[in-house]
């Protein structure tokens, strides 16, 4: 099996007497985009913060390709966009990424900054001053800061939460062409709908625990098939896609006429929130 | 050019760019001019009167000597007041307010590191302070020199001792803002500042008194803070081939001293500056982000 990009291990964390994690394990591999999902103050940031050397972890142990969190090597293979950032106003888009070009080692030069710049949307403010831009653009920035050097892991925590449905959007579509190019990704957010349309795994943290893991499809499972027929509205609990063509049939068999069958999920917010049990931060 | 040397020079051209840019530079220069310009004036005057107050009295007292000595000692204080200040503005918030407000984190998760990053931003407040008072010296000297033809009697070792002590003060402050938020930062640094020139001006009292309880208290201020050390050390070489009475009132302050930089001194405060700027490293390797 493969390496994985990021591997968590029994990571353990705790601040005095309080423990924002209690022993989580995690993997994100090449070309997988995973949503890590959780109230405020379940320690989700905490996490991508080990995992980018800016915390030490009390116990555990986190890798990136193979190499501790927090190592050279490890800071090398990632790029981090933070929940809460500020870029120096003064700067324009251009030279904010020329530095990080710097600071990454990255011979990309000025067609990597360019084409980051037209990824995010930004490709006609690359002149412009960070303090005079939008919060939304300044975010759109900070993914493309995160993306200098082309690094083999982001971790980006909540990468939307200031854009607006169109600033969403861009960055939902950036993730899909990383992951086709076979990056890893690490999605701290709070916007459900989003992490179910982009992500191909999820897991749910809750009170420094991972409560619930896998798939977005997986998580939120089949949960009934329901049918109108003449004598009203039945639903048939636990069944699937695939069995509607035989309830239908059956139900036809016995002489009921069908006027509408719908197969329902429960969505991942039913999934969230009865994993995390209402809690919030 | 190693990757963490290219990472340093990256963090320190950024500094000087934001100088730039936001004008910090243009303000300090502009202030500076002004500066050297009243001292200037002040020193043309000071020459002119003294040496009519002077004029056909027994030479008890060289009066131009004294003139001389006195007011570039004070332009002296002005230029480490003045180092001090920038090299406080120019370190304020590298760690913890840089943090706080959300900067620090996208530079520190790079490859460059944390301990390149702030002996990074050390090494560009150190250069920049030291040779901010390097310009200031020797331009006072200057028009010490134009105003009332008077010079120190060393040139450069007082230059050297000043900016190596802009320096230790820019490495304390550095020290500070792994601890402490940037208003706090500010408040305890300038008052370590005044604390440290404090204690040299107790030492030189208790030097004129005779009082040794107060020269060990100066000496123990300059073993502790080596700033003042340096200081004291640099306004004695300012004199310290004036003799007779004159010599003697110089020595006894304020803008005089009668403590020389021994190797001792100048070897401590290396090592000094070496040791805080490792305890800053040291203290921001062990703090969470």
């Amino acid at each position: 099996m493969a390496e994985p990009v990021l591997a968590v291990r029994d990571l353990h964390k705790r601040y005095g007497s309080q423990e924002a994690l209690g022993g989580v394990d995690l993997e994100v591999g090449a070309g997988q985009l995973v949503g890590l999902l959780g109230p405020n103050g379940a320690g989700k940031s905490t996490l991508t913060k080990i995992a980018c050397g800016l915390v030490r972890p009390s116990g555990g142990a986190v890798e990136v390709l193979g190499k501790p969190a927090g190592s050279p090597q490890a800071r090398a293979a990632l790029g981090y966009l933070a929940e809460l950032f500020r870029f120096p106003g003064w700067c324009t888009a251009e030279e904010l990424l020329r530095f990080h070009q710097r600071l990454a080692g990255s011979a990309g030069g000025g067609v990597e900054r360019r084409e980051l710049l037209e990824l995010v949307g930004l490709g006609e403010a690359a002149d412009k001053r960070i303090e005079a831009m939008s919060k939304g653009m300044q975010q759109r920035l900070g993914v493309a800061q995160a993306l200098v050097g082309s690094p083999r892991l982001l971790l980006l925590d909540e990468p939307t939460s200031a854009l607006d449905p169109v600033g969403r959007r861009i960055v939902r579509e950036l993730l899909e062409e990383l992951r086709r190019r076979g990056g890893a990704v690490l999605l701290n957010s709070h916007l459900l709908s989003e992490v179910e349309l982009v992500c191909d795994h999820v897991a749910i943290i809750a009170g420094g625990r991972l409560v619930k893991a896998g798939t977005p499809e997986g998580l939120a499972g089949p949960a009934a098939v329901e049918v109108e027929t003449e004598s009203g509205v039945r639903t048939f609990e636990g069944a699937t896609r695939e069995d509607a063509p035989r309830i239908v049939a059956d139900l036809v068999a016995a002489g009921e006429s069908v006027y509408r069958v719908e197969v329902r999920h429960s969505s991942l917010e039913d999934v969230y929130l009865d994993a995390v049990g209402g809690e919030t931060g | 050019m190693s990757a963490q040397l290219r990472s340093a020079a990256a963090v320190v051209g950024l500094s000087i760019q934001e100088g730039i840019r936001r004008r910090v530079f243009l303000a300090v220069l502009l202030l500076t001019a002004g500066f050297l310009a009243l001292f200037g004036l002040g020193s043309h005057f000071a020459f002119r009167d003294v040496e009519g107050f002077a004029a056909g009295e027994p030479a008890i007292l060289d009066a131009h000597a004294f003139t001389g000595a006195v007011i570039f000692g004070l332009a002296m204080f002005a230029t480490l007041f003045l180092g001090a200040v920038l090299a406080v503005f120019l370190t304020l918030g590298v760690v913890r307010g840089d943090a706080e407000s959300g900067l620090l984190q996208p530079i520190v998760v790079r490859p460059i590191g944390r301990t390149t990053m702030l002996v990074a931003r050390f090494a560009g407040a150190a250069l920049l302070s030291a040779s901010y008072v390097l310009i200031v010296y020797f331009a006072a000297c200057a028009i010490t020199e134009a105003t009332g033809d008077w010079s120190p009697d060393h040139l450069l070792s007082p230059a050297l001792g000043l900016a190596l002590a802009v320096a230790i003060i820019a490495a304390l402050s550095l020290l500070a803002s792994t601890l402490l938020s940037v208003t706090a930062q500010g408040i305890v640094v300038f008052m370590v500042f005044g604390a440290g020139l404090t204690a040299g001006l107790l030492a030189q009292i208790g030097q004129a008194i005779n009082s040794d309880s107060l020269h060990t208290i100066g000496r123990v201020a300059t073993w502790a803070l080596p700033f003042e050390g340096l200081y004291t050390a640099s306004l004695h070489a300012l004199i310290s081939g004036t003799s007779g009475l004159t010599g003697v009132v110089l020595q006894l302050g304020p803008f005089g001293a009668s403590e020389a930089a021994g190797p001792g001194l100048i070897a401590w405060a290396f090592a000094y500056l070496l040791g805080v700027v490792g305890l800053a490293a040291f203290a921001f390797s062990r703090r969470d982000l």
